[in-house]
């Protein structure tokens, strides 16, 4: 029997980005918050200080700063007649955990989507007629729009003390930004990173070729930056240990850097780490959410009452908590029917590699930051014409290589054995003078009828409770758009000057041992239709509208960009409503 | 509770360190404990902690064959590769901590990923004890005694699955081997292989360095100072006897 523990007026379950921000918002209207978080504190002195935070082993290969799958993982198959089987160590994707979330190791890559992402249906129905997408395609509109989110994606690029270069401001197109971007209210707070060589010469080969490059917006401080709320950060220092690691440096923005100072100094703000919680309760109508219950480090269960629950995991986990209370309608894809598990996708990430004349160029590619780079966006979204080339979506390419540490990043020309000293004086040979872009090409994952989450009916996790069985494949669309972007893409390292050009295409089964990204989205998504979707615009619970879920689960398809821009600009207009209109008068804020 | 703007102008690293001592523990006397902290600690030079002897000799002498020594840089052997994989088998590493491990383990396609009933470590110890026997069978003796050309050989059998073990996926085993081997050329001095920073000076990488910034409008020009490791430079660094 769980211990019942004194009310709250909310409960926030995980404290990375989305739960700092409506815990900061939240306090700030005078509630009282407890934030209950499944992993550990973490903090920078003490977690990843300069003096071994660039540690290759320990960060990236052993995966310190990440979730143990021992303590929970995911089941995987391409199809749904395939067996399912655990995920035991992370590949393809690398949950975080602990205080701060992905926002401690992320690289920082803050992007606003297009304003067409968010009409994609209507937008891509309208341009190219119905019969255009492919029949098993399930994308939907947002029911939330780019001038809905606009200040919002300003709030969280002053938070953060985003470095970059406006594009579009207020409609007029700024030079050297992002042509394609929707209209920005205001400049970024800061200047764009410094670029070292690789990126330069990308940027001179893509003007080359006719395109406008800019540089990647960065979460990482191109000079020291006072955020709004008074918190401090530290100019990057261009160190290449960025994405899997913490920043030693309180250079790149995380709720750690920007929000738990401030809240943490807060008497009605309260948080409790080690702790997962295991269940959302539902009092017996099944409409209200009555708080929630979580195990601690001793195994006690603990039952936390509270009239407001914000859902704030990372996406997949969202999902199985809402499965695992029984809040929406699982969705069935063979009935087509039901709505928590729908619309599950993840990215479409290649990359070219340019191996150049050694005695000629010198990258020094270990001089980077987490989103540092030069990009393109003509290939993003429906920024061109898809008539003649059947298929939908895209994403932004750029030489955004993320750093140079010899166990990931020592890449050697076709037909070099594999070891031997053939391959280490190839290794000798081509580090300093190969660019090697990682998430070169950063292509859409549109949704699908048979990519979806339930729950396995094998494996369990450390508590017992079902695993999330992820059924993922890539599609004949994604498979098409990578080729078509990898090409370009491709195109533009070969102008740089490269000797050789090696093009990685992304290609069918997915597999779930090559890392592609930690963008997975879907599952709990946002819409205008309760029988599509789990959420309503506001992102509260169709079904227990006392319930909130935060996150990139609230995306009906996910788009050619890094989700966290978005995943955070939704946070901050999600707790407008709830500050502005739910707690005025608390119900459905949607009703149809 | 009311924020004044003027206190929170400092570092943020004051302001949590401050919120999490109060709110962590009661601290009696000095604010950290001795040896405390999770600071890694390099790994020693000593006995081997998981392999027996011949193992190690084994491990040794493909780490050299993997990693060839020339006249610049060592070779896998005596960069420290065997130890490095050494102390990672006698670690989590080798027995999968943090890992999920729950039956059933089922056999399935290769995009799923491994379903390995067995730890690296007991990898290791099967696949040692098979190659050598496959090596006595095929070659007259075991792996270590055998010439650089038919050491080779037996790896490039591996390599291509032609070497069929005795109860051990040989090509599976060389996978893991090769990624081990190469962790422990690449990775920090602290942890046994990369002797001396010999594979970031072959290849021009400056290790843990933090900082840059003098070098990135430096194009196309070559970073001029050595790497540094994680516990300091080795010529700062007293020689162990």
């Amino acid at each position: 029997m769980a211990r019942k523990l004194p009310r709250k007026d909310v409960a926030i379950i995980g404290l990375g980005w989305t739960g700092s921000i409506l815990a900061q918002e939240l306090t700030d209207e005078g509630l009282d918050v407890v934030a209950i978080e499944r992993g550990p504190w973490r903090d920078t002195a003490t977690d990843f200080p300069t003096t071994y935070a660039q540690d290759e082993l320990r960060y990236r290969f052993r995966r310190e700063l990440f979730l143990r799958p021992a303590q929970t993982t995911f089941t995987f198959r391409n199809k749904m007649d395939q067996q399912a089987l655990p995920i035991r160590s992370w590949g393809a994707f690398m949950p975080m955990n602990g205080v701060g979330g992905g926002g401690v190791h992320w690289n920082a890559e803050t992007w606003r989507f297009l304003p067409s992402d968010f009409v994609l249906k209507t937008h891509l129905t309208q341009r190219y007629g119905a019969n255009f997408l492919p029949e098993d395609m399930t994308i939907q509109d947002w029911g939330v729009t780019y001038d809905d989110l606009e200040k919002h994606y300003d709030q969280f690029e002053y938070l953060c003390g985003t470095s970059g270069q406006a594009g579009n401001l207020n409609g007029k197109i700024i030079e050297g930004g992002n042509p394609f971007e929707g209209p920005r209210s205001r400049p970024y707070p800061n200047p764009p990173q410094a670029q070292p060589f690789s990126y330069t010469l990308f940027a001179k080969a893509a003007r080359e070729l006719g395109y406008k490059p800019f540089p990647q917006p960065s979460g990482n401080m191109s000079q020291a930056y006072l955020n709004p709320l008074g918190v401090r950060l530290g100019p990057c220092t261009y160190c290449g240990f960025c994405e899997w690691f913490g920043c030693g440096n309180y250079s790149k923005s995380s709720p750690q850097t920007t929000i738990l100072p401030v809240l943490l100094r807060k008497s009605n703000f309260a948080y409790r780490t080690d702790c997962e919680v295991t269940r959302i309760n539902v009092d017996p109508s099944g409409k209200r959410a009555t708080g929630v219950t979580y195990v601690d480090t001793s195994g006690d269960e603990l039952e936390q009452p509270a009239d407001l629950v914000i859902l704030a995991a990372f996406s997949i986990f969202n999902v199985q908590l809402l499965l695992l209370s029984g809040i929406g309608k699982p969705y069935d894809p063979v009935a087509n029917q039901g709505v928590i598990g729908r619309n599950f996708a993840h990215q479409t990430i290649s990359q070219a590699i340019g191996f150049f004349d050694k005695d000629k160029f010198n990258f020094n590619p270990f001089i980077a930051s987490g989103s540092i780079g030069m990009c393109i966006d003509e290939f993003n979204g429906d920024n061109f014409d898809h008539g003649p080339l059947g298929f939908v979506g895209g994403g932004y390419m750029g030489q955004v290589q993320t750093n140079g540490r010899p166990i990931q990043t020592t890449p050697v020309p076709p037909g070099t054995p594999r070891w031997g000293a053939g391959w280490k004086s190839a290794v000798r040979d081509n580090y300093l003078s190969t660019v090697t872009p990682g998430t070169g090409v950063h292509g859409s994952f549109y949704s699908y009828r048979d990519v979806y989450l339930d729950l396995d009916p094998l494996y369990r996790d450390h508590l017992g409770r079902p695993l999330v069985r992820i059924t993922i494949d890539f599609h004949e669309n994604e498979i098409k758009q990578n080729a078509y972007l990898t090409d370009k893409f491709a195109e533009i390292i070969k102008a740089m000057g490269a000797t050789q050009v090696v093009k990685q295409y992304r290609k069918a089964p997915y597999n779930v041992t090559q890392y592609q990204t930690t963008h997975l989205c879907g599952g709990a998504i946002m819409g205008t239709d309760p029988t599509k979707s789990a959420i309503n615009r506001y992102l509260q619970s169709w079904d227990v509208p006392n319930l909130f879920v935060m996150g990139a689960s609230a995306f009906p398809q996910n788009a050619g960009y890094n989700p966290t821009g978005t995943v955070a600009a939704l946070a901050y207009w999600s707790a407008d409503a709830i500050r502005n209109q739910y707690l005025k008068n608390p119900g459905p804020l949607v009703h149809v | 509770m009311k924020i004044h703007r003027r206190e929170l102008l400092g570092s943020a690293a004051a302001f949590v360190a401050s919120a999490t001592a109060t709110r962590a523990q009661t601290l009696l006397s000095l604010p950290w404990r001795p040896e405390a902290g999770s600071p890694p600690r390099p790994v020693k030079p000593g006995p081997w902690l998981f392999f027996e002897e011949q193992e190690a000799a084994a491990v040794e002498a493909l780490a050299d064959r993997l990693i060839p020594p020339d006249p610049d840089t060592p070779g896998g052997k005596d960069a420290g590769c065997a130890v490095f994989i050494d102390r990672q088998l006698a670690g989590p590493y080798g027995r999968r901590a943090g890992l999920y491990v729950s039956p059933p383990f089922i056999k399935g396609t290769p995009s799923q990923g491994p379903q390995d009933e067995d730890d690296p470590a007991v990898q290791y110890r099967k696949a040692l004890a098979a190659l050598d026997q496959y090596c006595r069978t095929k070659k007259g003796g075991a792996f270590a005694s055998l010439s650089d050309a038919d050491k080779d050989a037996v790896i490039g059998d591996l390599e291509s699955g032609a070497a069929k073990l005795d109860g051990v996926d040989g090509q599976a085993f060389f996978d893991m081997l090769l990624t081990n081997v190469q962790e422990g050329f690449f990775a920090d001095p602290i942890y046994g292989g990369n002797r001396d920073m010999c594979s970031w000076r072959m290849i021009g990488y400056p290790g843990a360095r933090y900082d840059y910034r003098d070098w990135v409008p430096r194009h196309n020009e070559r970073y001029p100072r050595p790497p540094v490791s994680i516990a300091g430079r080795a010529d700062w660094s007293p020689r162990k006897t």
